[in-house]
Parts: C-alpha cells; structure tokens; sequence
C-alpha cells in the first residue's frame, strides 16, 4: 500500500511524515513522529487516553486518521507546557497527587484544558461529565476532579 | 520496636510532590509502548476464536510469502518437558494441542511494520476441531462437564472428585454444628460474583531481544521484572541471568502484570528473525481475552448469630474457577472471609476449578472480595433480622492482637477495633437518608505481604544519596521510599534519588504486589541507610581520632555521642560524602532478605445509594473508607490507594463481568462494555487514615493496596438491601436484576 | 486501502458506484475507525467526506427548517442555540453518543448509517420527523430518516449512494422534544433503550406527537399507538400510563450483554413517560 505525505502542524511546529492510510493519528505521532505522549488504552475511543486537540477541537487521536491531519493544528499533552514552566494543570495534578499511574494523566490533562478554555468556572458535575471519557483506573477520579477544580481555581484568580 | 521511638517526623507523613511527577504530567514518562530499538519488528499473536478446540494444523506459508514477514513461532518453537507452574506458563503463553478459551496465543509473527505484523497473522491458517465448552464455574465442576485436562489436580483432591477440580481445601477448628445449635438465628445463602478483569489502561508491551547464543533482553511494562525473567526463561529454557529486564513506567497492574503473557513471544520471536528486537503491544481486546482476569466464584455460607451480636459459628464453602489452569485464590478467599472475625468454631471448605476461560492472575486481594461480598452479605441480613446495628455486631466480634485468625496463625498489631471505631465516629454515618436510599456498611481485610527483597543505597559525592529497588513505582512508592531514606539519613526529601531498576542491578525481588513496596522495599532502603550511616559515622570517627561507637548520627550528619567523646563540631554528610574517596572509598549500604514483620490491614467502608426503583439504577451518593494503614508515609498516596480501590470495588459490584457467548466467547472484549466506573459515576470518595503502627516496620507501615477493594462489593450489596428491600446474592448489581428482584418481590 | 477526498457528493457516490471493493464513507469516523482498528472492516476504499465544501454548515432552510451538513459534529450541533432552542431533543440524542472526545467527531450521519438500533440521534431525528438528501451517481432523492435502517448495520441505502445533508422540519409554535437512553454507567455506554418524543400543544392538550424507540427493535422504530395514547390529552397520569403500554407493547428486543428482553420491554415505557413529560415542558415554553 502506498503511503501519503503528510505535512501539519503539531504543538506549533511544522512536521511531516509519510502515512498508510489504515494508520490512525495516534499511531502517526507516536510511531512517526516519536511523540509517545499520547497513549493508546483501547483503540475504540472509549478510554481517552490518546486525547489531543485537532484544530482546537478536543478528539480522540485513535479516531483520525493520520492522513486527516494534513493542513491542521495539532496540540498534545508534549505541547501544554510553556518550556519550563508548568501549566497550572499540570502544577495541580502533581500537588493534588491526582495520578497514580500516570498513564492515563496526559490525556486527561489535555481534555481538562479544552474545559477550562470553554468553561473557566466549572462545577464538580460538569467536570465529571466533560472528563467521563478518561477513564482512569487508579485514583476513583476523587483527586482528579479536585486538581481541575483547583486549577481552574487559580487560573480565574490570574486572568483577573 | 519500642512505641517511643514512633517520635515526631520531619519527613514522614508529609505530602510532597512526587518524584516522577512531571515526568508523568509531561508525556515525557515511558511506558511498556513507548521504547522502540534500531531494526525492530513488530510481532502480532493469533489467537483462538473458539473456548476449546484441538489445533489440527497451523499453516504459516501465506504469511510468510509477504515481504518483510521475518519470522512465525508456534508451540514447536519452545522446549519439551516441562513441569507444574512452568508447564502451565508455557501453556498458557502458546497453545500446545488445544486451544483452551477464547483469545489462547496459537502462533505469533514478526514483520517490519505493524500493520503488516498484523495482516500477516490474519494470514495464518489455523485449522481447528471444536471440542465442547464449559464457562460457568457451577457448570464445570458437575461430573459430566467436558474436562479442561485429566490429570491436572494435585494430591490435594480427594478420589471421585468432578474430573476439573484440581485443588480441594478443608480446614477449620471448633465444633460448627455445636456452635450452630447455641445460636439465635442460623442462616445459609449462596453468592456468586462474575469474573472482573483489572482493567489497568496500559495494555501490555513488550520489547524483546534474544540472540542465538542465548543472551537476551527486554523492555516491559511489568510489576515485577524478575519473576518476567525467572517466568520467560523458564518457558524458553534460557539461563536466568542471561536475559536482563528492564522495567518501563507502568500504567496500572493491579495484580495483572506480575505474570506473563506474550513476552516469550517476543523473544522466541526475536531469536528466529536472527536477534532483531520485537515489539509487541497488545490490543485492549486481547488485554481482556487473553490475560488474567480474576475469578469467578460461587459461594455457601453459614453462620449462627446470638440476640447479642456474638457469631457463634461460620462456614464457609466456596467453588472458584480461575480459567484453564490451577490458581484460582479460593485459598485466599476462605481465609480472608471470615478474618474480622474472633470465631471458636469455623470451617473452610474450597474447590479451584478449570474451565475454558483465561488463566487468571491475582488482582487486588485476590480472592478476598468474593469471600467477603458472601460473609458480609449474609452477616448484614442476619443483623436486620435481629435488628442488631452491624457496626455493634462487627465491634463484638473483631479480632485484636493475640487473637487466633480464622484460618490459623495469631493476629500481631493489628487495628481493626480502632478501624470500625473511627467509622462509628464519622459524621457520614448520621445524614438522613431520603426515599429509595440506602445505607451499607461492610468490613474488609487483607494479609499484606513482604516477599524476597533487593535493595542498594548509595552516597553521592555531594551528600545526596540514591537509592535502588527492585519494585516497579504503580502508585508513589518512590516518592514513599525517598521520605523514608530521607528521614532515616536526616537529609532532604530532595536529595534522594530513588531508581526502579533493571534486573541485572540487583539481587532478586518479588513484584510489587501483595501491597509490599513501601513496606519491604522501604524496610530494606532503610536498613540500607542505617548502614550507610553506621559507615560516616565511622568515618567521622577515624577523623576526629575517637572510637565509631561515641559517634551518633544527627540531623544528616555525624557528632560525638556525648561529652566523653571530645568536642567535635557535627560532620555533615556533605562534608564525609566530599571526601569519600580519602576516607575509604565509596560509601553505600544494601540490604537482601524476606523482610519480617508484615502488618495486616483491616478496613471498614460505609456507602450511601439510591436506588431508581423504575430502572433498577444503583447510585452511589457517598462513600467513605476507613483502614488502618500503620502508618501514612504519603498520605495523598494513601488516600489514593482507599479512593482507587474503593472505584474498582464498586465497579465490580455494579457493572463489571466478564459475559460469555453460548459458544464460550468473550462478548464484551472493549471498554465500551466492560464497564469499568467513569468520572460522572462516582462521587468523592470519603477517607479517614488509621494509624495502628505496624511495630514490624521502622516507620510503622502495613501496606494499604489492597484491603480497599473488599469491602465495596457486601457494602452495596447491603446498602440496596437498606434502600429498597431486595437482597442481591449475584454480582454485578446491574439495573436489570435489580430492577427484576424489585419485581419479583412485587 | 484507497483513501480518497473527493470535492463533491456527486464525485464521491461515482468514486463509490465504480468501487469493486469494501467502500466506507468517512464523516466522523468514530465507528469506521474502530472497525478499522480492529480488524473488522478493512475498506479497499475509504471515501472521506469532509473535503466536500458546505459539510460542517448548518443553515436554515426556505420552509423554516434546518439542513445540517453531514461532517457536523456532535459539539457543533450542540454549540449552535437556535437549534437547541427548537429542537432540543435532536440535540441531547446526539451529545449523549460517546465521550466530549466523540463528540469532536461523531455526527448525525455517521450515527444514523452506522445502522445501530441503539443509535441514540436517531429516534431523536425519527420523532422530529427527519429526511436526509441522498446524492447517488443518478441525482438525489429524499427520505425519511425512519426508511434509513434497514437492520442491525445495515441501511436502504442503494451502492453508490450516500447522504449528503440531514433535513429538519420548521419547528412551528408550541412544539418540544426530547429524548432519554437508559445506560447502566452515567455516561459511555451504548443505549440499552431510548425513546424520543416531539409534542406539539394547544393550550395544554397535545394535538400532535410522534414517538421512537432505540434499541427495542432490529431498527429504532416509530410507535404511532404511543403518539395515541397521549394525543387529545394534558399528558395526566392515564395518557402517561397508557404512553407506557404502547411503548412497552411495541418493543420486540433481544437478550444480549447489554440487556434483556423483560428490561427493555419495562424500561422503554418508564423512558417514554419522562421524555413525554420533559417534551411537554418544553412545549410549554420551559427551556431546559
């Protein structure tokens, strides 16, 4: 099968890859462009894992193509940081002790981030809602929940 | 240890952050998928689409035709003659004559690319003969059930047994019946639970390299890199140290990564493509087929209870089945069952039965669930009907220290008096319930473990010191090992390194399972440090001229003793640690043994549902755990474990099964419908630590993994039964039989 | 795999009428990639839509209706409050397919050719009264969303043929809608059944309404004698009773790992009540 060129964009930098059609996006940045950030936990888009932003919008990676991504913007999780500097998420999950595991943590924190970026002030209910594709099998979500609401916590009181 | 030395902490019990965290908030951590290796293949497994049939021919040569197909392995690609668990290992990991459940390895191949892995072994023709099928454990221990494999059972079996029992237990003390015969009420129930599968999110990986001379390696996402090395080498016949593995990060184990299941495939792989590295990454449906669920159980239990709440007499018999092979944790379950428990007259009686589903591997307290859902279940009917509160009948009866365990041995410190004490007290137990709710209440207990341990501590050039275990990090063990080093050397939290490392940097060490790493792991890194320290006190004292033993260690560094030891100023580790090579060379401690001094831990968890008596809908509103956990060197990572087992208690409870097909096939290999809990189906889930310290352990630890899971399963069960009046004996507690119990009480 | 982006529907039903193979149609591709995935379906060409230009709109029509592009996800869908505000049960059928991540997908084309009984936008859509264009390499017709299914996974779709836009009509005055899935979780799950109803009121007696069925039924089903049983009445407690019966009467289902015969029977009228009743308050002006 022949393979299609690809050129995008991810976390802000201009990439390209050659992609079989059949591979999935996930598949494109983890095995072609070494972006292993994103995980695969099911492959049906049931679990959330592989979570990345497709031109803003919040998708599960598993469930594009690869060869969609051409001309797009692409964020994941090895793009939420700014360099050095933590974003507050990502400060709150460490604090709250909100990942056991971790593999479940950069999707969710990706899928956490579009919340806050739509809705800053968010009740426990609506982040439980907006979060019930992560599945995360070690914490109970308990300390998930109380990171995202103590992250959008301090980001409110920044941006005031 | 004397209670005093428990003295106030600088480091232990506070909340920072963990090591690994960013790598973990990053993507940056690596896991089982996440390592490729120059040249690799990708290898893909065929598996069996039927629950048992015999492998009549397996043909590989279309598969073989494409290019860049590099090698095919079968049964015949793995030495002859094993024995016991090995032959079971090797089994399990490729079928040899038989395919014996749904999802079995038959053949694997190694090509360039994945995706070609994975067309290739579409291509390979399997031909099979169906044999006859068996899935339910009630099923396939009737004497007629087609036979998973004669001969199978151990000396334990009595004769004329059902052909699949291959493990029999009986054990007990007292008299039941006399005991039966002094009480007010006697009942007897049957229970059953379905299989529940981990459901860790990180499918299993594997990187995997064996050369032709037999020296090979392997990158793993495992809880125990050793027992991946003693099991692999075993089922290919290699040299133990000849194969060296690494662990990765790992995303969830639960029990379910301290075995093997395609990791041999990899490396008989990698051997006939001429010693390319092979990646293998399994598919969520084949995490699901194809590795090692829990049990399924069918359960009888008796007790005898007097007006005051005093249990007079337990029984308990309990059938599991635990897939195609010996294993399943009935053992565990009758032991665990009736532990809260200070019983004079109580009998076990067990039956491990085989059946054409995959081969089980522990998960959470294997077994103690089941046992509890059963003896928890019935004890909460029988205290309705006496209208005792289960609380008062739970603190009547609660085991102490010195007491003698249901199945045997004397309890040490244990905390269970001070566990339901601290429930009693917890302003959850007195909201006000509203219409179809329901409160449950539920006792839980698990072992815990300690099992061989390796570690080595060694002191950096600047004072710092790094430490090396052999206990893959699931949950913040590192971060737990780094506060107890710290402590123990008096340095910083910050200035200790702890290193998950690879079997050839070690001795050897059992998984992280049995909820041992911060216990064993940390005993040991502790004892390693008290060495280090002996050795700079040493140091300090051949330095100021005096002898070691006037020498104390003091906040990080040495001092004298006392006056008679002349007047030094205190020699920070810095300071020895700067000059390490003029004072004798490195400084370092290890310490190898099965530590002594496990600390059981018990628990109590209290839920709050309603219950939607039109749809059968089980809602949790609130729930709390309490469990002594000795001490809390982490208490995030504590709360974690109660909050994390609780979650995977409730989903086994509610929704969770494995659910089979009339040909004996899995039906829900994804996650859309093996229903593991999402974020909108739980509320916070409440927690109280109870410090009862385990005086086995220089900081007082248990181990806290695994008690929280047991409880869950009665204590709904108990709370629907409060809610809406039906007492549900089978899990899952789905809407549908609820909802059918609602209408068949009418 | 071919994988083609032609720029009109007209090109894609010709790509697909001279495809020998497996063809897909790729809208959101949230079940064409798990098919994929897994091995199942592996298409010799994989036709995606989204290049086509208009298929992400979502536009009025002349008679007051709305035309809703077939690559329109579920978030859009639900981003959009007009038609919230008019046809909030259309809405809420579709946001509950799958994860805030599906939704970035799925849409109302994919869900309905996907052919699931237990689609949950499509009773939503059979209740509203729905059509879609079909584009085929002879031109276009148009069909009502119920003639779609023809079974489970499949449709009456002729080879070659595909959707090219689903068609809502014009609301009109005193009208709501809404739908209910029973899943055993919160959220996640596939509908164990769903029932749609639209309602249309004079003062307080419905004088209008349409009923369906998911997941009862080899296809999601219309259920005229439930529309009955409540038309000429203030929706009491008899027309709600008797709605219960007729949906309950109408469910063939089947026992699989998702649920059984009794509970979907039982259910599907539970479901038809409390959706009539939120339908109703809708009708009446009430806006959640």
């Amino acid at each position: 099968m022949s393979k299609i060129h690809v050129t995008t964009v991810v976390n802000g930098d201009a990439v390209e890859f050659l992609a079989d059609p059949r591979e999935t996006l996930l598949d494109c940045l983890r095995d072609r462009l070494g972006l292993t950030g994103s995980k695969e936990g099911c492959g049906t888009g049931d679990c959330g894992a592989c979570s990345v932003r497709l031109d803003g919008t919040l998708v599960c990676s598993c469930l594009v193509l690869g060869v969609e991504a051409e001309g797009k913007q692409i964020e994941t999780i090895e793009g939420m940081a700014d360099g050095a500097t933590l974003h507050p998420l990502q400060r709150k999950f460490i604090e709250h002790a909100a990942l056991q595991c971790g593999f479940c943590t950069p999707g969710i924190l990706v899928a956490a981030k579009a919340l806050l970026e739509r809705n800053p002030d968010p009740t426990e209910e609506e982040v439980r809602f907006w979060l019930a594709g992560n599945l995360c099998r070690c914490t109970g979500y308990d300390k998930i929940i109380r990171a995202v609401l103590d992250a959008a916590a301090e980001m409110r009181q920044e941006a005031a | 240890m004397a209670k005093d030395e428990f003295r106030e902490f600088k480091l232990v019990g506070t909340r920072p952050d963990r090591p690994d965290g960013l790598d973990k908030v990053t993507g940056r951590a690596r896991y089982g998928a996440d390592i490729s290796a120059p040249g690799m293949l990708w290898g893909a497994v065929v598996r069996s689409p039927h629950a048992h049939a015999r492998i009549v021919s397996i043909d590989p040569s279309k598969a073989l035709a494409l290019d860049g197909v590099k090698a095919v392995v079968t049964r015949a690609d793995f030495p002859e003659g094993l024995t016991g668990e090995d032959w079971n290992l090797q089994e399990n990991t490729i079928a040899g004559e038989r395919a014996l459940y749904d999802g079995h390895a038959v053949a694997a191949v190694a090509a360039t690319s994945k995706l070609l892995a994975e067309e290739a072994a579409r291509l390979i023709a399997v031909e099979y003969e169906v044999l006859p099928h068996v899935i339910d454990v009630d099923d396939a221990i009737k004497p007629d059930a087609p036979v998973i494999r004669a001969g199978a059972a151990d000396a334990s079996v009595p004769e004329g047994m059902p052909p699949n029992v291959v493990r029999y237990m009986d054990f007990g003390r007292g008299d039941v019946e006399a005991g039966f015969a002094e009480a007010d009420l006697v009942m007897e129930r049957s229970y059953k639970t379905e299989a529940t599968h981990q459901g860790y999110i990180e499918p299993h990986a594997c990187l995997g390299q064996l050369g032709a001379d037999g020296k090979g390696e392997m990158w793993v996402c495992t809880q125990g890199q050793w027992y991946i090395r003693k099991m692999c080498t075993a089922v290919l016949g290699l040299d133990a140290s000849q194969l060296r593995v690494t662990p990765s990060e790992i995303g969830g184990g639960f029990g379910g990564k301290t075995t093997i299941f395609m990791e041999p495939l990899s490396l008989a792989l990698s051997r006939k493509a001429g010693g390319k590295p092979v990646k293998i990454v399994m598919s969520r449906s084949e995490v699901l087929r194809a590795t090692g669920p829990t049990a399924s159980a069918s359960m009888d239990v008796k007790i005898g209870l007097k007006k005051d709440g005093t249990i007079t007499a337990a029984r308990a018999e309990f059938r599991m089945q635990g897939g195609a092979f010996p294993g399943a944790p009935v053992d565990m379950a009758l032991y665990c069952c009736f532990a809260p428990y200070n019983l004079t007259n109580v009998a076990h009686v067990g039956y491990d039965v085989l059946a054409n589903r995959p081969k089980c591997a522990a998960y959470r307290a294997p077994g103690s669930p089941m046992g509890a859902f059963a003896v928890e279940s019935l004890l909460d009917e029988m205290c309705r009907a006496l209208k005792i509160d289960p609380l008062q009948m739970r603190l009547k009866n609660a085991v102490k220290e010195g007491d003698k365990s249901s199945y045997g041995p004397r309890f040490g410190s244990i905390g269970l008096i001070e566990t339901l004490e601290a429930t009693q007290a917890h302003p959850n137990l007195s909201i006000k319930l509203g219409p179809n709710q329901g409160r449950g209440i539920a006792a839980g207990y698990w072992f815990n473990h300690n099992g061989e341990t390796s570690v080595s501590l060694a002191i950096s050039e600047d004072g710092t010191a790094q430490v090396s275990v052999g206990t893959p990090d699931i949950g913040g063990s590192r971060a737990s090992i780094a506060l107890m080093t710290a402590e123990t050397l008096g340095i910083g939290y910050e200035d200790v390194r702890v290193n998950v490392v690879e079997t050839g940097a070690l001795g050897v060490n059992e998984p992280t399972h049995g909820s041992r790493a911060t216990f064993a792991s940390g005993k040991a890194a502790v004892i390693a440090a008290g060495h280090a320290i002996k050795e700079m006190c040493r140091r300090a004292a051949t330095e100021w001229g005096i002898e070691p033993e006037a020498v104390e260690w003091v906040n990080g560094a040495a001092q004298p003793a006392g006056p008679n030891a002349g007047k030094h100023p205190p020699m920070t580790i810095a300071e020895i640690a700067g000059k390490m090579g003029q004072t004798g060379g490195p400084i370092s401690g290890h310490h190898e043994s099965v530590p002594e001094g496990v600390g059981a831990s018990f628990g109590c968890h209290v839920v709050d549902v309603e219950v939607d008596p039109e749809t059968g809908r089980t809602t949790i509103l609130r729930y709390l755990v309490v469990q002594d956990a000795g001490r809390a060197i982490h208490p995030a990572y504590v709360e974690g474990q109660y909050q994390g087992g609780a979650a995977q208690g409730i989903g086994w409870a509610l929704n969770e099964a494995y659910i089979y097909d009339d040909k004996g096939r899995l039906a829900n290999p994804v996650f859309l419908d093996y229903r593991i809990p999402v974020a909108s189906d739980l509320p916070m889930i409440d927690t109280v630590i109870v410090e009862v310290p385990n005086p086995g352990h220089p900081y007082g630890v248990r181990g806290v993994g695994e008690t929280g899971i047991t409880p869950p399963l009665p204590a709904i069960a108990n709370a629907i039964e409060d809610a809406v009046g039906v007492r549900m004996a089978h899990l899952p507690m789905s809407p549908a039989t609820v909802l059918a119990a609602l209408k068949a009480r009418g | 795999m071919r994988y083609h982006t032609p720029s009109t529907f007209r090109d894609a039903a010709q790509i697909a009428a001279g495809a020998s193979g497996v063809t897909r149609f790729l809208a959101g591709g949230t079940d064409v990639l798990v098919q994929l995935r897994a091995g199942a379906v592996i298409p010799d060409d994989l036709i995606d839509l989204k290049k086509i230009a208009g298929v992400y709109d979502i536009a009025r029509t002349g008679d007051g209706g709305w035309r809703i592009g077939i690559a329109v996800p579920g978030i859009a869908l639900g981003a959009h409050e007009a038609l919230r505000a008019e046809w909030p049960g259309v809405v809420e059928g579709m946001e509950l397919v799958g994860s805030t991540q599906v939704q970035g997908r799925a849409t109302l084309t994919g869900n309905l050719c996907n052919g699931s009984p237990a689609a949950d936008s499509v009773p939503g859509l059979v209740a509203a009264g729905a059509s879609v264009e079909v584009t085929g390499p002879d031109g276009q017709r148009t069909v009502a969303v119920q003639d779609i299914p023809s079974g489970p996974g499949k449709t009456s779709l002729k080879p070659g043929e595909l959707i090219s836009a689903i068609l809502l009509p014009a609301r009109g005055d005193h009208a709501g809608d809404a739908y209910l899935r029973f899943i055993p979780r919160s959220e996640m799950d596939i509908a164990v059944v769903g029932c749609a109803v639209s309602l249309r009121l004079d003062g307080d007696t419905v004088t209008e309404a349409r009923v369906a069925l998911g997941a009862v039924a080899p296809v999601v089903k219309l259920v005229p004698a439930a529309a009955q049983a409540i038309v000429g009445t203030a929706l009491d407690d008899a027309a709600l009773d008797k709605l219960a019966a007729a949906a309950s009467a109408a469910c063939a289902p089947i026992d699989d790992k998702r649920g059984t015969i009794a509970f979907r029977t039982e259910v599907a009228g539970v479901l038809a009540k409390r959706a009539a009743k939120i339908a109703y308050s809708r009708a009446k002006g009430d806006r959640a």
